[in-house]
């Protein structure tokens, strides 16, 4: 296994933070002074989703939509009809939410490389309650061939999954929240699309994060230490394609998978990986996220919290997990 | 149409209406499903489009100086295929694949199958928002005043919330490289468009979004090409062209039927309609029959 660097001060207090749309909202500024096919549209929320930063460098290339969600993601279809990059944006509950045919019959079955956007996607968008709080936009979006689904870790690894999204020539999905989480990779960490990364090796359990979970789960970890329990924690930021290699070899290792989402379970990354891994190397499974059922209003910490999504929590569900499940091994 | 010196008269683009008519009815009886009304009563629009009015290359269909076309109703593509072969993009004999397996002629248009597409349609209301994005990137970003938009709409179409949305969008950026032609043929699936859901005033409701808007009798070449012309002469607007159809224009017993919106022709009413359209409807005797 090749090292995955981490920010050295990964749990001091003053850890740096940052929410995922602001890394997505630099790169791709980044992304439109590298090619300039690359144009962007907004369903009035351009501060909120950050391609502010775009529309002040590039304003001849930013398209303001309205509060249409429909034609949004369809004028972006023509624009990639004419030979342009679009990348459009609204909150993920109204894009992919509201126009999910749009996308499937005019960017997914058109095959048309199109770039959707969607922010404020989770429990942790807070007091705005469960109309805004997305859990269903994995499920809806990695269910279409053609889509790549992304859901970057950090801020950090937005801008880059921003910048390799805006050159893959293909539809693609990537969710963002809006609060701020921690930082945990570098500069020089890798990030390529379709590629999961072990950010600590362990023997007992792998803990499998997607989005700005893998954080919680490297929390998780190391209370696990002191709980005498070793855990392997991937991060698992394309979801679409899985890397099936990576799961696999890590599942085989330790016996036993838990994921971890700010989603619906059902359909959603642990769905994914439900599906790998009962097709391939059947290995106890416990998921983490969304139980089949909305969220609500309250502070994002407090939800996280009270949907059971904190480091303390999935470690505490973790030892259950482990104490009441042998480890599955099996010849690979 | 490129390299083509020679304009089709008036009665040549006649003609051709009813050649396209002709191949409708023949790639319906063979495929055994799919829309018939539509598709005849938007004959003479894409007679005009296709052989008057685009500038395309049917040997080069991603020539960069083309002009764009979106058919937003995609079922009836059959009309778009019928032409598409007429003008050279495919071999006519590939008709008889229509809606058939491993056919590049899917049962509604799909880009990726057949080069000449520009768009994959069939849910409906999204052409004209694919078309507004042309339209936005060549009159703003790409700047080509020389390139056209054109995009066909059903009427029933119009009860989608996506149209609006895309014709507010255009009104705003006066997008006035985008032609669109509404196929007002007065019928839907469940009947007339009155009585499914009234769309009067439509021109009213165009024009309060910041269109030009004309309307014309779309079975006469000559008002479809004039009206064309004079929406490329619209410098500061969208244009919308409503054209008034027959839905089964040409066939006596499917003319005005919304039964026949999504019904094919079998054998014997196929062999009805082609000799019906080959003298038409009995007024020419000869060869034809």
């Amino acid at each position: 296994m090749s090292h995955y660097p981490l920010v050295d001060n990964l749990f001091a207090d003053d850890a740096a933070q940052e929410p995922t749309r602001a890394g997505f909202g630099r790169g791709l500024k980044a992304a439109g002074e590298a090619d300039e096919r690359v144009v962007a549209l907004c369903a009035d929320l351009t501060e909120s989703t950050q391609m502010s930063k775009f529309r002040d460098a590039f304003p001849e290339r930013f398209v303001e939509i309205g509060v249409a969600e429909q034609n949004l993601v369809t004028v972006a279809s023509g624009m990639a009809r004419a030979g342009k990059i679009p990348f459009t944006s609204s909150y993920a509950a109204f894009s992919p939410g509201r126009n999910w045919e749009q996308i499937r019959t005019t960017i997914a079955l058109n095959d048309q490389p199109v770039k959707i956007v969607g922010s404020h996607a989770g429990v942790s968008v807070g007091p705005d309650g469960a109309t805004h709080q997305m859990l269903e936009d994995i499920a809806l979006m990695r269910v279409l061939p053609n889509m790549i689904v992304v859901a970057p870790g950090d801020s950090v690894e937005a801008e880059k999954a921003t910048l390799a999204i805006a050159g893959n020539g293909k539809p693609s999905y990537i969710r963002l929240a809006r609060e701020k989480t921690p930082i945990f990779s570098t500069a020089d960490s890798p990030f390529e699309i379709g590629k999961a990364y072990v950010l600590r090796e362990g023997s007992d359990v792998t803990l499998l994060g997607t989005g700005t979970m893998t954080y919680q789960l490297l929390v998780a970890a190391k209370e696990l230490d002191n709980m005498g329990i070793n855990a392997e924690v991937v991060h698992v930021p394309t979801i679409k394609p899985l890397d099936n290699d990576t799961i696999l070899a890590s599942a085989h290792k330790t016996g036993r998978v838990v994921t971890a989402e700010e989603a619906q379970i059902k359909g959603g990354f642990g769905g994914a990986v439900a599906e790998l891994l009962s097709e391939s190397l059947p290995t106890p499974l416990l998921r983490v996220g969304m139980q089949d059922r909305f969220g609500e209003s309250g502070a994002p910490n407090e939800l996280l919290e009270h949907f059971g999504l904190t480091g303390a929590k999935i470690a505490s569900k973790v030892k259950q997990f482990v104490d009441t499940t042998a480890q599955y091994h099996r010849e690979f | 149409m490129a390299g083509k010196a020679i304009k089709l008269s008036v009665t040549q683009l006649e003609h051709k209406a009813y050649t396209l008519r002709e191949d409708i009815i023949r790639m319906l009886e063979h495929a055994g499903s799919g829309h018939s009304a539509g598709p005849l009563g938007l004959a003479e629009i894409f007679a005009a489009l296709y052989f008057d009015i685009m500038k395309y290359d049917p040997k080069n269909p991603e020539w960069d100086e083309r002009d764009f076309f979106f058919l937003s109703n995609g079922h009836c593509v059959p009309v778009q295929y019928a032409a598409m072969a007429e003008a050279g993009f495919f071999p006519k004999e590939e008709l008889m694949t229509l809606r058939k397996l491993g056919s590049r002629l899917q049962g509604h248009p799909e880009r990726t199958k057949l080069p000449g597409l520009e768009n994959t349609s069939g849910p409906l209301g999204s052409g004209l928002s694919q078309a507004s994005g042309v339209a936005y990137t060549l009159q703003y970003i790409d700047k080509q005043p020389h390139r056209w938009v054109y995009a066909v709409t059903g009427d029933g179409e119009l009860d989608e919330g996506n149209i609006w949305e895309a014709a507010m969008f255009a009104g705003k950026y006066k997008l006035s490289q985008l032609v669109v032609f509404v196929d007002r043929n007065n019928i839907q699936i469940d009947g007339t468009t009155d009585h499914v859901m009234p769309l009067e005033d439509l021109h009213g409701k165009w024009e309060s979004f910041g269109w030009h808007v004309q309307e014309i009798d779309g079975h006469n070449v000559e008002s479809i090409i004039d009206a064309a012309s004079m929406a490329r002469a619209i410098t500061n607007k969208p244009s919308v062209i409503i054209a008034h159809t027959i839905p089964g224009k040409g066939v006596d017993f499917m003319e005005y039927d919304y039964h026949w919106h999504g019904t094919p022709p079998n054998s014997e009413q196929a062999k009805d309609a082609l000799h019906k359209l080959r003298t038409l409807d009995g007024k020419i005797t000869g060869e034809h029959e």
